[in-house]
């Protein structure tokens, strides 16, 4: 994975049919980037509706939750349609993978993102990242300890 | 291993000998159909294990998956001020496919409450907020799914079908 304390590569992706995300429109803000290897299979519902129930911890902390795969754009309207998301879903669809290959969490054996996480503080520096088994949903406490620490340093 | 944050304390709703050896703590969704499995199992392991057991319930509703896991919640919460938490969370999960709110009020009646007492209950914000604090403690927890269980602050991640759960919790 990239290492903590650099800078977190910028890019842009879509998040639905005709809007793009660009990470760095996002600097002000804490970023959640959550890297997961495929719309409907189940760890990934899991792991995604928790986020899901958690944005409201996140927002608190002016942070904001993007979760990437390599399904399209189309498959995402529909998978968070029927998930009720809050939040957006990025595709890394074309070059497949891409982005995931610029964080160094791509799974070239099954062709999809690994289940990794980082948390990008307000100034677009690495601050926290956590590579979990692909098969376990890792929660989200490592998440939110992750931005206590940079409100912490702060002070 | 996670460990349980905040660990037990009064705000909690307990269950068995308050100084028993051994204090499982379930966060559980009255909406989601494990821990619908999961109750009666906790049942007959408390009734197993006797004063040897402290059982703890804390919220945690998946409320976008489960639409009716949130009042469910707040019910049980609104209940306790009658002193009637674990009668309230028992006849939810006896009833989960039907849980909205004309049942939730049903079922505050059918075990004594004093309904009027309860649907004002109900509106207020502190029992609102303990369901939020409770999904809070879950997520810093490490909670990732339900039902979670914590066995004397520890995260357990092992099977809890009964008999297996059962083996675990005699060795402690």
């Amino acid at each position: 994975m990239l290492a903590v304390g650099t800078l977190a590569p910028d890019f842009s992706l879509f998040t639905t049919p005709d809007q793009q995300i660009q990470l760095s429109q996002l600097k002000g803000k804490k970023v959640i980037l959550a890297f997961y290897p495929a719309d409907w299979s189940p760890v990934c519902g899991d792991q995604m509706a928790l986020y899901n129930e958690t944005l409201k911890l996140f927002h608190k902390q002016n942070a904001e939750l993007l979760g990437i795969s390599v399904d399209s754009k189309w498959c995402h309207l529909a998978f968070s349609l029927d998930r009720k998301f809050h939040f957006p879903l990025l595709a890394d669809f074309e070059p497949k993978g891409a982005i995931a290959k610029l964080y160094d969490v791509y799974d070239e054996q099954e062709g999809e993102c690994q289940r990794a996480l980082y948390v990008i503080d307000e100034d677009g520096i690495i601050r926290w990242n956590y590579l979990s088994p692909v098969g376990i949903n890792p929660g989200a406490d490592g998440i939110l300890d992750a931005l206590d620490a940079i409100n912490n340093a702060k002070k | 291993m996670s460990k349980i944050k905040p660990p037990v304390n009064s705000k909690d709703h307990c269950q068995g000998n308050a100084s028993a050896p051994i204090e499982l703590v379930e966060f559980g969704d009255y909406q989601c159909p494990h821990c619908g499995r999961a109750y009666p199992i906790i049942k007959s392991i408390q009734k197993k294990l006797g004063n040897k057991l402290k059982f703890v319930f804390r919220n945690f509703p998946l409320a976008e998956a489960h639409p009716y896991a949130t009042h469910a919640a707040i019910a049980a919460e609104a209940a306790s001020a009658q002193n009637k938490f674990w009668e309230m969370h028992d006849i939810i999960f006896e009833n989960q496919d039907r849980l909205d709110d004309p049942h939730l009020v049903h079922y505050a009646e059918k075990i004594g409450l004093n309904v009027a007492k309860f649907k004002t209950d109900f509106e207020k914000p502190e029992f609102a907020e303990k369901v939020e604090n409770d999904f809070e403690s879950g997520i810093r927890s490490g909670v990732n799914g339900t039902p979670s269980f914590f066995i004397n602050g520890q995260k357990y991640n092992g099977d809890w079908e009964e008999t297996h759960f059962l083996l675990y919790l005699e060795t402690l």
